[in-house]
C-alpha cells in the first residue's frame, strides 16, 4: 500500500475516534465546560496533560532543532520538563485547593482586584493566541505533505475538528480525547524511533542506542562518529556548540519558569478531585512526557548522522524519492553553486549547496531510514495528534478567559449557567476561526512569537502565582505592578533585540546581539523579567497596605490540603 | 482552633523543607551538571556518552521525573502524618 493510502487510513481512523469521544462526553454544565465536572482521574489527567503540553512543536521541530544545534539544543529538552518540577512542587496542589476554574480567577480572588484579574486576562490572551496560531499552522503543514491537499484546506479540516469536540464537549471532552492523542502521538514517535535505533546501533531502545556504538563492525561510538562528521564539515562538534554559558542558562530557565506559568496547563490542574491527585498527575504527565523528550535527542543523532551520510558528496541524480518530495515542499533547497553535479553540504555558506529546514527531519527520517510505509503514515497521525490537542487546550483558555473571567466575572455577573455556556461556545468557536485565519495568513512573526509566548508567562504569572502562595502578605499594587513591569520589559526587549523596531527593522537584529544585557539572547531574557518581576512586587509592597485578613485566610486555607471540596460553581 | 493553626504552620515548615532539599536536587542536575560544570564532567565518558553532556540531554530529565515522585511520597506521608489527608 502506498504512503498516501496509508495516511488517509490512519489519520481517519484518529479523526474518527476524536470525533467518537467528543459524542461521547458532550458538557452538560459550565463546569463541565471548563474543568471536566472536576472528578478526572489522575492517570486520564497526566495524559492529558501530556498531549495538552506536547505541541507540533514537541512532535515536530523540537528533534530537528536539536540535531542541528547539539548541546545546544539542551535548553528546550530541560527546560520544557524541568518545568513540571516547578509546576508540581510550588503551583499544581495549591491552585487545586484553590479550586477555582481559570488561572485569572485565583490572581483575581487571591489579590483582590479586578484590575489584576483583568491584567491576568490580557496575559493569558496573548501568551495563548501566539501560541495557537503556530499549532494550526502545524496542522496545515502535516496535511499538505502527507495527504497532498493544499495547506490551506489542511488548515481548515483542522479547525473542523478541533471546533467539533472543542466547542461541544469543553474540557470534558478536549480531556479524554487528548488521552487518545496521547497514544497516538507516543507511539507514532517511537516506533519509527525503536526501528532506526535497531537499525544503525542494534540496540532497541533510543534512549540507550544514542551511547551505543554503531551496527558496522566498526566499534566507534555513534556521538563520537557524528562528532568527527560535523567537525569535518565545518560545523561545531555535536556535544559541544556554540551559546555562551549564561545564554543557555537563561534560556533553560525562561523556559522552565514560563512551562509552569502556561495558562493552558495549569488548568490541567483544575480538572483533578483532589490535592493529591494534582500531584501525582503532574508525576504521570512528566513521566509521560519524558518518554518523548528522552528520545527525541536519540532522534535527533540518528537522523542527522543519517542525513549528513545520506547526502555529502552523493551525485544529485542519485538522491532518493523522498529527497524529491521535500524538495517539492520548499523544505529542502539544493543549488549546485560549483557545477559538479554532487552535493556540497557544509558549514561554510559560500560553498554550501543544501539547505535544510529543521522541521523535515522528524517527518522525513522514516522515509530516509527506508522504514515501511504505514510508520510513515503513523508519524503523520502523531503529529497531527499532537498539534490538535495543544490546540483544543488553547482554545479552552482562550474561550474560559472571555466568557468566565470577562463576561461572568466583570461584565454581566447575573449571567444564568446556561447563558455562560453558550457564551463559553461562542468565544471558542471565536477563538477557532482566528486561529484558522492565523494559520492561513501566518504574520511572519508567529514562529519568532511562540518561543517568546514563554519568555511572556515567565514574566507575567510565575511571580505572582508563586508570591500569591508563599508570600502571604504580598498585596495586589505588588503582585499588578510586578505583572505590568515584568511582561512590559518582556516586551520591550523583544521588540528591540528580535523585530529590531527601534535600530532600523529585523535587518538590524544580527548586530544588536552584541549589545544583548548581560549577554542574554530575548529568548532567555524572560529570566531577567521574571526576576524583575519578583523584585518589583516585593519593593511596591513595602509602601503599601497589606492584603486584608480574608485574603491572609485564603492564603493559610490553601496550604494545607484537606476540605478541598470540588471546585465549587460561584 | 488554635491547636489547628498551629499544626497547618508546622505542616508548612516540613513542607518548605522538603521543597528546598528537592529543589537543591533540581537545580544541580540542570544547571550545575548540565549547564555550570559540564565541561568538566565531560571529560568522564560512560559508553557512548559524555557526562555532562548526557546530564544536559537525558540525566536530568529522568531526575526531574524521580523529584515529583519522591515529593508526591513524602508529602503523602506528610498529610497522614499532621492529619490533613483527604
Amino acid at each position: 500500500m502506498s504512503v498516501q493510502l496509508w495516511t488517509y487510513i490512519l489519520v481517519g481512523i484518529t479523526f474518527a475516534i476524536y470525533i467518537g469521544i467528543a459524542i461521547w462526553s458532550k458538557a452538560s454544565s459550565t463546569k463541565d465546560f471548563y474543568v471536566a465536572g472536576g472528578g478526572v482521574s489522575p492517570l486520564a489527567n497526566g495524559m492529558a496533560t501530556a498531549a495538552d503540553w506536547m505541541s507540533a512543536a514537541s512532535f515536530i521541530s523540537m528533534a530537528g532543532i536539536i540535531s542541528f544545534a547539539g548541546y545546544d539544543g539542551s535548553v528546550y529538552l530541560m527546560g520544557w520538563t524541568g518545568g513540571y518540577v516547578l509546576l508540581a512542587l510550588l503551583l499544581a496542589p495549591y491552585l487545586r485547593k484553590f479550586g477555582k476554574f481559570t488561572v485569572p480567577d485565583f490572581i483575581g480572588d487571591r489579590y483582590y482586584s479586578k484590575t489584576a484579574r483583568i491584567v491576568a486576562v490580557i496575559c493569558a490572551l496573548i501568551v495563548s493566541f501566539t501560541y495557537v496560531a503556530g499549532q494550526m499552522r502545524g496542522v496545515g503543514v502535516v496535511f499538505s505533505r502527507f495527504l497532498e491537499v493544499n495547506i490551506n484546506t489542511g488548515v481548515i479540516i483542522g479547525m473542523i475538528i478541533v471546533l467539533f469536540y472543542a466547542v461541544l464537549g469543553g474540557m470534558k471532552g478536549i480531556t479524554y480525547t487528548q488521552v487518545a492523542q496521547y497514544c497516538v502521538l507516543i507511539f507514532a514517535f517511537m516506533v519509527p524511533a525503536i526501528f532506526i535505533s535497531i537499525q544503525m546501533t542494534g540496540n532497541p531502545i533510543p534512549q540507550l542506542g544514542m551511547g551505543s556504538t554503531l551496527n558496522d563492525g566498526s566499534g566507534t561510538y555513534l556521538l563520537d562518529k557524528l562528532n568527527g562528521l560535523s567537525t569535518e564539515l565545518g560545523f561545531a562538534e555535536y556535544t559541544s556548540g556554540t551559546k555562551s554559558k549564561i545564554d543557555v542558562f537563561a534560556i533553560t530557565l525562561a523556559l522552565m519558569v514560563g512551562t509552569a506559568g502556561l495558562p493552558h496547563v495549569i488548568v490541567r490542574f483544575f480538572t483533578v478531585k483532589r490535592v493529591r491527585d494534582a500531584r501525582k498527575s503532574a508525576g504521570i504527565a512528566l513521566l509521560l512526557i519524558a518518554i518523548l523528550y528522552t528520545a527525541a535527542p536519540a532522534v535527533a543523532v540518528f537522523a542527522r548522522t543519517n542525513m549528513i551520510e545520506t547526502v555529502t558528496n552523493q551525485p544529485y541524480a542519485s538522491m532518493p524519492e523522498w529527497f524529491k518530495n521535500w524538495e517539492s515542499t520548499g523544505l529542502l533547497q539544493f543549488n549546485d553553486k560549483n557545477n559538479d553535479g554532487k552535493i556540497q553540504y557544509v558549514a561554510n555558506e559560500q560553498v554550501n549547496e543544501l539547505k535544510i529546514d529543521r522541521d523535515i527531519m522528524v517527518l522525513a527520517n522514516p522515509e530516509i531510514a527506508k522504514l515501511p510505509n504505514w510508520v510513515i503514515a503513523l508519524v503523520a497521525a502523531g503529529g497531527l495528534a499532537a498539534a490538535l490537542s495543544t490546540a483544543a487546550g488553547l482554545l479552552l483558555v482562550i474561550s474560559a478567559s472571555v466568557s468566565h473571567d470577562l463576561i461572568k466575572k466583570i461584565i454581566s455577573p447575573n449571567i444564568s449557567e446556561k447563558g455562560e455556556l453558550w457564551v463559553a461556545r461562542g468565544a471558542a468557536t471565536g477563538a477557532v476561526i482566528i486561529a484558522g485565519y492565523f494559520g492561513i495568513n501566518p504574520p511572519g512573526f508567529v514562529a519568532a512569537v511562540v518561543a517568546l509566548a514563554f519568555g511572556l508567562a515567565a514574566a507575567s504569572f510565575f511571580p505572582a502565582i508563586v508570591l500569591g502562595i508563599f508570600y502571604k502578605k504580598m498585596n495586589k499594587e505588588g503582585a499588578i505592578g510586578g505583572m505590568v513591569v515584568g511582561i512590559s520589559l518582556m516586551l520591550f526587549y523583544m521588540l528591540k533585540f528580535k523585530f529590531g523596531i527601534f535600530d532600523g527593522g529585523k535587518e538590524a537584529v544580527a548586530e544588536l546581539s552584541s549589545e544583548w544585557w548581560f549577554g542574554i539572547s530575548p529568548e532567555g531574557f524572560g529570566t531577567v523579567a521574571m526576576v524583575v518581576n519578583f523584585v518589583v512586587a516585593i519593593i511596591i509592597l513595602q509602601f503599601t497596605p497589606p492584603p486584608p485578613n480574608e485574603v491572609q485566610e485564603i492564603v493559610e486555607d490553601i496550604r494545607i490540603p484537606n476540605e478541598a471540596g470540588e471546585a465549587v460553581d460561584h | 482552633m488554635i491547636d489547628k493553626k498551629k499544626n497547618a504552620k508546622a505542616y508548612w515548615k516540613e513542607n518548605l523543607r522538603l521543597l528546598l532539599l528537592l529543589l537543591s536536587i533540581w537545580f544541580l542536575v540542570s544547571y550545575g551538571a548540565g549547564i555550570l560544570f559540564r565541561e568538566t564532567l565531560d571529560k568522564i565518558q560512560i559508553g557512548g556518552f559524555k557526562l555532562g553532556f548526557w546530564f544536559a540531554q537525558q540525566g536530568s530529565i529522568y531526575i526531574f521525573v524521580i523529584l515529583i515522585f519522591v515529593y508526591v511520597k513524602k508529602m503523602n506521608k506528610l498529610d497522614k502524618k499532621y492529619n490533613f489527608d483527604e
